[in-house]
């Protein structure tokens, strides 16, 4: 077990969710978390199914890696996104249907997603199993954790509730003269806060900065 | 003036580094230099020096607004005096009009010098004037009932996304008292639009009277979703619903005359606007769908919403419109008729001046590029046949 959980396994798990986070530090897979995130429900699920996704298809290709000919291994690659793509697709279709109809073509599109690709083309194709796993883990928890946020705030300005519960919509709220802020529920204000998350990242973490 | 002139210089020290106040250098720098032309010039390097400074054209832009903001009390107060019914004389409306939208110039300014005050302490720069103009144009464009908390909520979000993210004043890619009202108009859409929030229902220290669920369209609401509104003399005096400061296309050409001639903003500029918006309304006229405000005459165009507002005050900002001279031919003739276009075809919104300086503030540095490539490579030529 020790050799499982050595340091540097635990830095590939979480250097991802904090100072290489693939949304805010690589700034990848931006159009989804701009797309589903005005309720907090369906970001929680795309989150969670981009982790499964990533995990899966990491460990798979990391397993094939060395019979994969180099020439063609994005096709492979992809092949592989896409039937766990559609099992995961299918499964919410089956168990969480409300969901998939919000997630609508999105749940579909993960396959286009730049971290899934970028994972398997930096990190799954030169590691083991075991790396891989924890690396697609690390990355989609990463990504979950910024649509969460962003998903949160649209939500409790946009619509006044979160996850369909009812917090800011009272009377007496309304009588204060307090209305919800419609821009939240439209796509440029996620691409604004995702900005501020950045700023935020990048204010406390000098290392972060470029130089120019 | 001596006398102001000693006591600031007696009390500057406090102000420096390790003064009592030193916490409020900029804020101190900042109404020094308002006060008193600054006699500093730069140790380094090769400058141009004008006469005049920031704050100076600030000042000469806030003097232009003034027509268009008094009159946009008075029109504020005339316009609930009649709605309601209210009996009073020109100095009742006025009065009131003055109190419905002083809140409005105060809670602008607190929020947004506020914000300027707090960054400009903490990049240890001096406090930019810009916000001097924005400050009085947000109020302007904004109808009678818009809430202050609205109001104090969209001056902050601009002053910080749509000016300091970018650099400050002299910096942003859009005019920020735009940015403001675009912010009002998408997050807030029930207060910004519609026929209840033009003229004020309330009744303010006694003066007019309280009326519920008073409603009032403007020419322009009334064109998108009934008919066109015949011309009237009061399109051109401004007795009409609409943004505080938008109606009076008099005292908007006052303040225009005054911006001209003081060389703030550009006649380049503003004679485009007008003219494209002249043009495709006159277009629309001819091949437009079938549809009322298609139909209305382009004079009426020109007149109505914020058109003479926007081309007059928002088009010229030197900050945000292109800078080559050829450039600004092209640039406000896209927002005369980009304006036109909006308002014609687009079913949400009635008005689209807005819209579309904001749309060419995006272009302008593009439109300089290509006037200066263009100059760059038509002299190019000249030199190689002259050979």
């Amino acid at each position: 077990m020790g050799k499982l959980f050595s340091a540097k396994n635990k830095e590939v798990f979480s250097a991802p969710i904090s100072m290489n986070n693939p949304v805010t530090v690589q700034v990848l897979g931006i159009c989804s978390a701009l797309a589903v995130t005005s309720k907090l429900e369906p970001a929680i699920v795309m989150g969670l199914s981009v982790t499964i996704i990533t995990a899966f298809s990491n460990v798979v290709i990391s397993l094939i890696r060395k019979t994969i000919p180099n020439r063609i291994r994005i096709i492979v690659q992809l092949v592989v996104v896409a039937a766990l793509v559609t099992i995961v697709s299918e499964f919410l279709k089956a168990f969480a249907y409300d969901v998939s109809v919000q997630l609508s073509v999105y749940v579909g599109l993960i396959i286009t997603n730049c971290i899934l690709m970028g994972r398997l083309e930096a990190f799954a194709m030169a590691n083991g199993p075991w790396e891989s796993c924890l690396d697609g883990i690390g990355n989609g928890l990463g990504y979950a954790k910024i649509l969460v946020i962003v998903a949160f705030i649209r939500e409790l300005l946009g619509s006044g509730t979160l996850l369909g519960y009812n917090i800011l919509n009272y009377d007496a709220v309304k009588e204060a003269g307090y209305v919800n802020n419609g821009l939240m529920l439209m796509p440029p204000m996620a691409l604004i806060i995702v900005a501020c998350i950045i700023w935020y990242q990048r204010a406390k973490h000098k290392e972060l900065q470029e130089n120019d | 003036m001596n006398a102001l002139r000693k006591y600031l210089d007696r009390i500057k020290p406090n102000f420096e580094e390790g003064g009592k106040y030193h916490a409020f250098r900029s804020v101190f720098d900042g109404f020094e230099t308002f006060l008193f032309v600054p006699n500093t010039t730069s140790k380094t390097g090769t400058h141009i020096h004008d006469a005049i400074d920031s704050k100076r054209i600030m000042s000469f832009v806030v003097i232009a607004l003034m027509p268009a903001l008094l009159f946009g009390m008075y029109n504020v107060g005339y316009q609930h005096f009649h709605a309601t019914g209210a009996e009073g004389g020109f100095w009742e409306m006025f009065l009131y009009g003055f109190l419905a939208v002083l809140p409005k110039i105060i809670v602008s300014y607190v929020v947004g010098l506020g914000i300027e005050f707090v960054v400009a302490q903490w990049k240890k720069e001096e406090i930019q004037e810009g916000f001097l103009v924005s400050g009085i144009l947000i109020p302007m464009v904004v109808p009678v009932d818009c809430p202050l908390w609205m109001l104090a909520v969209a001056v902050a979000f601009s002053v910080i996304f749509a000016k300091e993210v970018f650099g400050g004043t002299g910096m942003n890619i859009f005019n920020p008292a735009l940015v403001t009202r675009a912010f009002l108009f998408f997050a807030y859409p029930a207060s910004m639009s519609g026929d209840a929030v033009w003229v004020s229902g309330e009744s303010i220290f006694g003066l007019g009277k309280t009326v519920d669920g008073l409603t009032a369209a403007t020419p322009l609401g009334i064109a998108k979703t009934a008919e066109c509104p015949a011309f009237s003399w009061d399109m051109v005096t401004g007795l009409m619903p609409g943004s505080i400061g938008e109606t009076s296309v008099i005292a908007i050409a006052v303040g225009a005359v005054i911006l001209l001639w003081s060389g703030v903003a550009s006649w380049k500029t503003m004679l485009s606007v007008f003219v494209g918006g002249a043009l495709m309304g006159m277009v629309f006229n001819a091949w437009g769908p079938d549809t009322a405000i298609a139909h209305m005459p382009w004079y009426e165009h020109l007149c109505l919403g914020g058109f003479c507002f926007g081309a007059v005050f928002m088009a010229t900002d030197p900050v945000t419109s292109s800078r080559t001279e050829n450039g600004k031919f092209i640039y406000g003739f896209l927002i005369g008729a980009m304006a036109i276009i909006i308002r014609v075809l687009n079913p949400g919104y009635p008005e689209g001046m807005m819209l579309a300086i904001l749309l060419m503030n995006i272009f302008a540095p593009l439109i300089d590029y290509v006037v200066v490539e263009n100059n760059i490579s038509r002299r190019a030529k000249r030199a190689v046949s002259n050979n």
